[in-house]
């Protein structure tokens, strides 16, 4: 049996996309390597003094340079960059002479955890918000989601972190403090646990540990619900302006007329039309979150990338910052991957 | 762009403006009965292999898990008392100490402590020869001569010095976290590529402390399981729990809801906050690192000794401990810290603003105009404008060249400053560490790049270089302190370094906590005597 010519030319079609979906993926990979090889070198930072410290004599200082490839013409040492980088090595941190690659590995699953929960908090909350405004331009509703949006992103997530902090577990109690899990939990978790994804409420799920499973999510729902809160302000707003647009259209007046269910002309008929565009704008919050969250992190001791990447700047310890950053870059750019193959999908003249 | 250090602060400081409005909240005993749980800044931890450790955070873990031959007393340090060795002695020459093993002492590993293992620990660290290997190398130890420097038979262990070093040197030499020993036994069954076991030691351990280190995972916190059979007498508390919190604000809050004991990085107004609280007591401490001012004497200015008199009292060094540095710093006005052998603590100056107007006119330095270099953190910029501010008020101008910390170092060391805001850490527990940077200088060349202190200033010591050389070599441990003394009160009499403070630490920890010892300037912190 042979394909018909129409999905012969589809797969053509859908090969060609992909064919320059890679190309322009390994573009940007490029790209965001040449550009954190640059900054790391314009930094007004001795990376050699850095490593050998105060103490070091003039030979030291020398041999170290040698074997940091710093004697090597710019171009060669980022042809070097770039392969090891290719291969999973981002170099050594400064500080602890381990691979930046593990570190990274070790706390990136954190930040993934926070940053999507925040999101599918953000996109519950956010789109029905968005929809219920732009139905009932300028009544209380409308203004009530404005003014909570407004507040959402008008006021910096790190004060509204301590806020709460203050609030919910500093006053009232209802939730865990700090960290991932209270102590007694967090000192057992690696005995008692095994890691499979390295995010706590997957891998206490797994190991059927729903004591630590309850802990984690009362230490998570307050950052989570935080940075959910952010998003949420964003997505709402979109999702309203977004909706607004949709339900002017004459298609949407056509289905109404025809009779057919208000629910169903908004939340099918316009829907699908807003979604597209609505798919960019999560990608790109939740992209945001895996790498905005560094003041969040920070207070909430929570041990992910964005502290990871903070604190590795605290000592000057370039390596472990640029390596976060190009793992950064390229889960943005994995996201914006994702929407688009979504966009394909939902929109079907994209295919 | 580099962010301060300071910024990480805003944040806490908002939340302890905060908090200072609100009543405490009751202790609640959240942490386990059997644990004590600690927050610290632990992200300087760069290895727990006690030859490679260097930093404060991994010598807290060393101190706890291991054990040297000589020890220092935790409740308090500063002269050394027997460790695994139960006496020691040196011979006529002054260049063989040897050195009595006690005996029944075992590893974590069951394994007996013997003078091998004592000695292969020595050689170890001269061999893998990582940052605090200098501290040994200073005795004539070289990766080709160590094995027959330091030998062990029977229960004796024989070091061997190149020259007749004061034996107290050597003693408080080996109270460093690099002179820890540990067994070979073990060590080396996880060797690899040759590396003595280092990179298995980075997160596990094998001595003979009161601890085991049961887990370390880099910037979150470590765990430390106590064994049985301690020599000193086993711990109070089962485990110790470190959670890596840098928010001192954040440390606070988990302190006040009881969810750690202890909370080590808080700042002035968190612990003024905190201490209306009835629940937590506050144990202040010193650390050992001096903050001075020191000036190039490249500008013959420099060398007038009325001159450099005239600035030394026109610092506020009072005013400053009282207002902004409060709790952050002591003044200290010798460059051996509180708690080394031969510290100076009395503060002979102090702001006489006519006085140095006076020692000004007599010095005969006209209208003199100063470049200061500052490193860009907080308490360093205001420390600088305050010296500013006085120093104006006596005549003499300062304009202030702020920077990032690297590029103010390397302006330091290539002694391209005109004066420089500086601080500086002991390295080992002996006044030689101190006395041997601030104070000598034996070829003040510029290629010469002696790398000391006092070279990075253009400073010739003259006859300190010698009085230097002669207290490290003193046998009598009486006198040496007295030649440190003299040394000090010259030193600050007459060379370009004006040292005004030495930092301050506060730990706050529940109200039952006890027996938590810091180690102060010399030591690090001692967890096996803590009780709650």
């Amino acid at each position: 049996m042979t394909a018909s010519p129409s999905a012969s030319l589809r797969l053509g079609a859908y090969l060609r996309a992909a064919g320059s979906m890679l190309i322009s993926l390994a573009a940007t990979i490029l790209g965001l390597l040449l550009v954190t090889f640059i900054i790391g070198r314009v930094v007004p930072i001795d990376p050699v003094l850095a490593i050998v410290g105060e103490r070091a004599t003039e030979a030291q200082i020398e041999a170290a340079r040698v074997a940091l490839g710093l004697d090597l013409p710019l171009w060669r040492q980022f042809l070097i960059y770039a392969w090891d980088a290719l291969h999973g090595d981002l170099g050594q941190s400064i500080r602890t002479g381990q691979p930046v690659i593990e570190a990274v590995a070790r706390h990136f699953p954190a930040t993934l955890e926070l940053a999507t929960l925040a999101t599918i908090l953000g996109v519950i909350a956010g789109v029905p918000a968005g929809v219920l405004a732009a139905t009932r331009p300028g009544s209380l509703a409308d203004h009530v989601v404005r003014l909570v949006g407004l507040m959402g992103y008008s006021m910096p997530v790190f004060w509204l972190g301590l806020i709460g902090l203050l609030l919910f577990y500093g006053i009232l109690g209802w939730v865990g403090g700090p960290g991932r899990l209270d102590a007694v939990f967090d000192m057992m978790y690696e005995f008692e646990v095994t890691p499979v994804s390295g995010m706590i409420l997957i891998d206490t799920a797994l190991a059927g540990r729903w004591d630590m499973w309850v802990n984690a999510i009362s230490h998570i729902i307050l950052p989570a619900g935080l940075l959910g809160y952010v998003s949420m302000a964003y997505i709402s707003r979109m999702t309203r302006s977004f909706m607004m647009n949709e339900l002017s259209q004459e298609y949407i007046t056509t289905a109404r007329v025809k009779g057919m269910p208000e629910w169903r002309v908004i939340w099918v008929h316009a829907m699908r039309n807003v979604l597209v565009p609505l798919i960019t704008v999560i990608a790109l919050s939740y992209a945001y979150l895996l790498e905005g969250s560094v003041l969040t992190e920070t207070i909430f001791a929570w041990p992910g990338l964005g502290s990871y990447i903070t604190d590795a700047l605290m000592v000057n310890d370039m390596p472990a910052v640029l390596g976060g950053t190009v793992v950064v870059g390229v889960a943005f750019v994995l996201l914006n991957l994702f929407s688009d193959l979504l966009y394909r999908l939902v929109d079907p003249r994209a295919r | 762009m580099l962010l301060d250090p300071s910024l990480r602060r805003v944040g806490g400081a908002a939340l302890s403006a905060l908090l200072l409005c609100t009543a405490p909240t009751a202790l609640l005993a959240a942490t386990p009965a059997d644990t004590l749980v600690i927050a610290d800044a632990i992200d300087d931890i760069v290895s727990l292999d006690p030859q490679e450790a260097y930093e404060f955070s991994g010598l807290d873990v060393v101190n706890n898990v291991y054990d040297g031959l000589v020890e220092l007393d935790p409740a308090k340090p500063g002269d050394p008392v027997p460790g695994l060795a139960e006496s020691w002695s040196v011979a006529e020459d002054g260049t063989t100490f040897t050195f009595k093993m006690k005996s029944g002492i075992t590893f974590s590993s069951g394994n007996p402590v013997t003078a091998a293992d004592a000695a292969f620990s020595l050689q170890r660290a001269v061999k893998l020869d990582k940052s605090p290997a200098f501290i040994l190398n200073q005795f004539g130890w070289t990766k080709e001569n160590v094995d027959t420097m330091v030998t062990a038979d029977g229960d004796t262990l024989t070091l061997k010095t190149d020259k007749p070093y004061a034996p107290t040197f050597l003693y408080n030499c080996l109270t460093a976290g690099v002179a820890s020993v540990i067994d070979m036994k073990t060590v080396m069954e996880h060797e690899a590529n040759g590396d003595m076991g280092n990179e298995w030691l980075k997160t596990n351990s094998a001595g003979t402390g009161a601890y085991i280190l049961k887990s370390f995972k880099p910037n979150e916190g470590y765990l430390l399981e106590a064994r049985t059979g301690y020599w000193r007498g086993d711990a109070v508390l089962k485990n110790v729990f470190m959670r890596h919190i840098p928010e001192a604000a954040t440390q606070r809050l988990l302190l006040e809801k009881g969810d750690i004991d202890v909370a080590r990085e808080l700042t002035p107004v968190d612990i003024e906050g905190i201490s209306s609280n009835p629940d937590v007591k506050i144990q202040p401490d010193v650390g050992g690192q001096i903050f001075y001012l020191s000036f190039n004497q490249k500008n013959e200015n420099y060398k007038n000794e009325k001159f450099l008199d005239a600035m030394r009292y026109a610092i506020d060094y009072k005013g400053m401990t009282d207002t902004f540095l409060k709790g952050n710093m002591v003044v200290h006005q010798a460059f051996l810290p509180k708690g080394y052998l031969g510290a100076l603590e009395d503060t002979p100056y102090s702001l006489d603003v006519e006085k140095a107007k006076a020692l000004l006119a007599e010095s005969g330095v006209a209208a003199p105009k100063i470049v200061m270099d500052v490193r860009n953190a907080a308490d360093r910029m205001e420390m600088a404008q305050s010296i500013q501010n006085t120093f104006g008020q006596v005549g003499i101008t300062v304009e202030l060249n702020i920077g990032e910390g690297a590029e103010q170092l390397k302006r330091y060391r290539a002694r391209q400053h005109d004066m420089t805001l500086q601080s500086w850490g002991p390295d080992y527990p002996d006044p030689q560490t101190n006395a041997g940077s601030f104070a000598w200088n034996p070829d003040n060349t510029d290629e010469a790049k002696v790398g000391t202190l006092a070279w990075r200033n253009a400073y010739d010591p003259g006859p300190l270089n010698a009085m230097t050389e002669a207290a490290v070599m003193e046998q009598d441990a009486a006198k040496r302190k007295a030649m440190y003394e003299e040394l000090q009160t010259k030193h600050r009499e007459t060379s370009p370094f004006i040292v005004m403070f030495q930092i301050g630490y506060q730990s706050a920890m529940g109200k039952s906590v006890s027996g938590f010892y810091t180690g102060g300037a010399i030591d690090s912190a001692a967890y096996w005597l803590v009780t709650k």
